[in-house]
């Protein structure tokens, strides 16, 4: 099946109806018929909401593709929030002749993510633009999530003190490495695979078994050097992280020794660092890793009351330096 | 991971500490040449581990620090030439010249492609015959052999289209220039991928004739904490001479082939260093043989004048004299986004070092 997407596909008519009846609602099990906007019936909680676009290059990459990645992403910044995701839109910019059997994995992965996720993708938007105005795919997903007013206090970390512990559910870096591996511009193959999975499970089996839980991010772009940075920015308190602690993979060490790259910049996309009270962390840790995204989950630093705004590392070999933000990307379009 | 693990042995590095710090007996300022060395010694938190009375300074082996600025402008001509690729080192892109970037340009339409050998540009070359290649060679002997070697196999396949824009470098003419610019330097932590490929022959006249001790040093924590503990042992005695503690991979007479294809391709010439203006002898220049890839060829002339910023510092601080906390611009208007002088660019460069790495005073 070789059909591509035509121009017309876009063009809000008849065929953009079809394209959205025979490849998006049938997948995402919309709801007929369909209108503007979603009218979302639940209610009785506080509502978290976000938003985030999808670009990467190439648009797929071992461990999944743009449309898993774009379902994990807006479920993980939800999560993250300590909302339960709900609800999701997708907006596709589709460039013309675009395979449409690709087009369909794409979706098709989507709706498998979102299953998996317990989301519903209930409104979406679709373009189509000219050869060469977009790259094959972009897609956009907005998403709302119920937020326990009792949670408030984690996106922001405000509840965190001196003595609290910092925890990572897993190896760093893989993402970033995935997808380079698969732009070809690398003269050997990776065994890399890219971490992209939705964390809501994992989040949501964390905090309903600790009330200790005081802050969560996941960890994209910039890496956990970039996310730590931020908190201790936030928090106006010093962090200190054991970089021995911090799980890495050993083909993704390999590839960072060749390449001149520091996994603690690398993006990933199934990763979340936690700060716990110092008496929960140790329960945090068993939860996450009796989950499968949280196998090698670890505590990897502490928050404390001197250095403040920074982040110190100490060393694999026992020195120790600042862990600074990054500046200019490591590599473009990942995500 | 093997070959890495070894090298990064918490323990011995700890005991390497303590013999070092039983070692000292006065100040001891040592200058690693190479930018490799200068991250790997911010990475690991190297400076942490050892007394304060060794200072380590940072020389001028990022080969894109040393770069001028008529160089970029080149570059940027040959992008401008109709149906071109530039095929670059990712770190060059970003380097000031005096008007415009390869980052910008590449902004405005040119095609400007990130390659990681000069052998992915000549692949270049031959998926594309209808257009100019033009490969900025840069580097010092560590990476000059692999430009020779893409310089034979183009003649070979009688290429037409593959041009390399040459600022090869040689690194002891610099290192003797340092020494007579009269920096106050105790010893050299010597180049380790430099060595492999010359030998650490290269070195022999700092000892005899300066009087200064050298370690020829690989990469990992261990060989850095080994390398200062000999400079030190060295100083002590009153001994200086030229060691090699990277013996893994270099041996005095260096890699025999690589050097072969080095002088083939390439003749010594006079060049410009940044921080140091023009060093006799410390350049590489093709072959009259194999002129007819020289990019030079191919623009007409571009006149730039090399000098800097005046307010920026990137010569004293590639010299060794100055620190980047020492320049008005370092972290102000000078940052790695946005950077005034070469030595912010490069991972290996100093104030990008030192910016990342935050280290104050």
């Amino acid at each position: 099946m070789d059909e591509r997407i035509t121009i017309n596909q876009g063009s809000g008519g008849r065929l953009t109806h079809k394209l959205i009846e025979d490849v998006f609602s049938k997948n995402f099990g919309m709801p007929e018929p369909l209108t503007d906007s979603a009218i979302i019936k639940d209610t009785g909680g506080t509502l978290a909401f976000t938003t985030d676009s999808y670009v990467v290059d190439p648009i797929f990459f071992p461990g999944g593709n743009i449309g898993k990645l774009a379902v994990c992403g807006t479920v993980n910044d939800l999560a993250v929030s300590g909302a339960v995701p709900k609800y999701l839109s997708a907006a596709f910019i589709i460039e013309e002749g675009f395979l449409l059997r690709d087009l369909i994995t794409v979706v098709e992965s989507m709706a498998v993510e979102a299953q998996k996720a317990g989301v519903k993708i209930i409104t979406g938007d679709t373009k189509v633009v000219e050869k060469g105005k977009c790259d094959k795919l972009f897609i956009t997903t907005s998403g709302t999530g119920i937020l326990d007013p009792a949670r408030e206090h984690i996106s922001t970390g405000k509840e965190i003190k001196p003595g609290d512990r910092i925890l990572i559910n897993g190896s760093v870096g893989n993402h970033a490495l995935a997808v380079l591996g698969a732009r070809n511009n690398l003269s050997f193959t990776t065994p890399v695979v890219s971490d992209c999975a939705s964390l809501n499970g994992l989040i949501n089996s964390v905090m309903l078994k600790s009330n200790g839980i005081l802050f969560m991010r996941d960890l994209t772009r910039g890496g956990l050097a970039t996310v730590l940075n931020e908190l201790a920015g936030m928090i106006r308190l010093g962090i200190t992280v054991d970089e021995a602690s911090v799980p890495v993979d050993e083909p993704v060490r390999g590839l960072c020794e060749m390449l001149g790259f520091d996994p603690l910049y690398l993006a990933n996309e199934g990763k979340v660092v936690l700060v716990t009270e110092s008496g929960e962390a140790q329960k945090v840790l068993d939860i996450m890793r009796s989950d499968p995204s949280g196998q090698k989950a670890a505590i990897i630093g502490d928050i404390v009351q001197d250095k403040r705004n920074l982040v110190t590392l100490y060393t694999s070999v026992g020195g120790k330096r600042i862990l600074d933000m990054p500046s200019g990307s490591q590599l473009p379009r990942i995500c | 991971m093997k070959y890495i693990d070894e090298y990064r042995d918490k323990e011995v590095i700890s005991k390497l500490a303590d013999m070092i710090s039983r070692s000292v007996r006065k100040n001891y300022t040592f200058m690693e040449v190479c930018g490799g060395h200068t991250n790997a010694i911010h990475r690991f938190g190297i400076a942490s581990l050892i007394p304060e009375c060794i200072r380590l300074v940072s020389g001028p082996g990022c080969p894109v620090c040393v770069t001028g600025k008529s160089f970029i402008d080149k570059a940027i001509a040959c992008s401008k030439l109709e149906n071109s690729i530039i095929a670059t080192f990712g770190d060059l892109i970003r380097v000031p010249g005096s008007a415009s970037s390869m980052e910008k340009e590449r902004s405005l339409g040119a095609d400007i492609r990130i390659v990681f050998s000069a052998l992915e540009a000549l692949e270049i070359a031959r998926l594309n015959p209808e257009k100019k290649i033009i490969f900025l060679g840069i580097g010092f002997e560590t990476t000059a052999p692999g430009t020779a070697v893409t310089v034979k196999q183009a003649e070979i396949a009688g290429m037409q289209n593959f041009f390399i824009l040459n600022a090869h470098k040689v690194m002891p003419p610099a290192m003797e220039a340092i020494i007579k610019d009269g920096v106050n330097i105790d010893g050299f932590i010597c180049p380790g991928h430099v060595a492999a490929i010359t030998g650490s022959a290269i070195f022999n006249f700092i000892p005899e004739r300066y009087r200064l001790g050298c370690t020829v040093t690989g990469f990992e924590p261990v060989d850095l904490m080994q390398s200062i503990l000999m400079l030190i042992r060295q100083n002590n005695d009153n001994a200086p001479k030229v060691e090699i503690q990277y013996n893994r991979a270099v041996t005095e007479m260096g890699n025999a082939l690589a050097q072969k294809n080095l002088s083939e391709v390439f003749e010594p010439c006079n060049a410009y260093w940044r921080g140091f203006g023009i060093i006799p002898v410390s350049g590489l220049k093709l072959r009259m043989k194999y002129e007819k890839f020289d990019a030079e060829n191919i623009i007409s002339s571009v006149v730039t004048d090399d000098e800097d910023d005046p307010s920026c510092i990137c010569g004293e601080i590639l010299r060794g004299v100055k620190s980047p906390s020492a320049c008005p611009l370092f972290g102000t208007l000078c940052v790695p986004e946005n950077p005034t002088g070469a030595c912010m660019v490069s991972n290996e460069g100093t104030c990008n070092t030192w910016f990342r790495y935050m280290i104050n005073g």
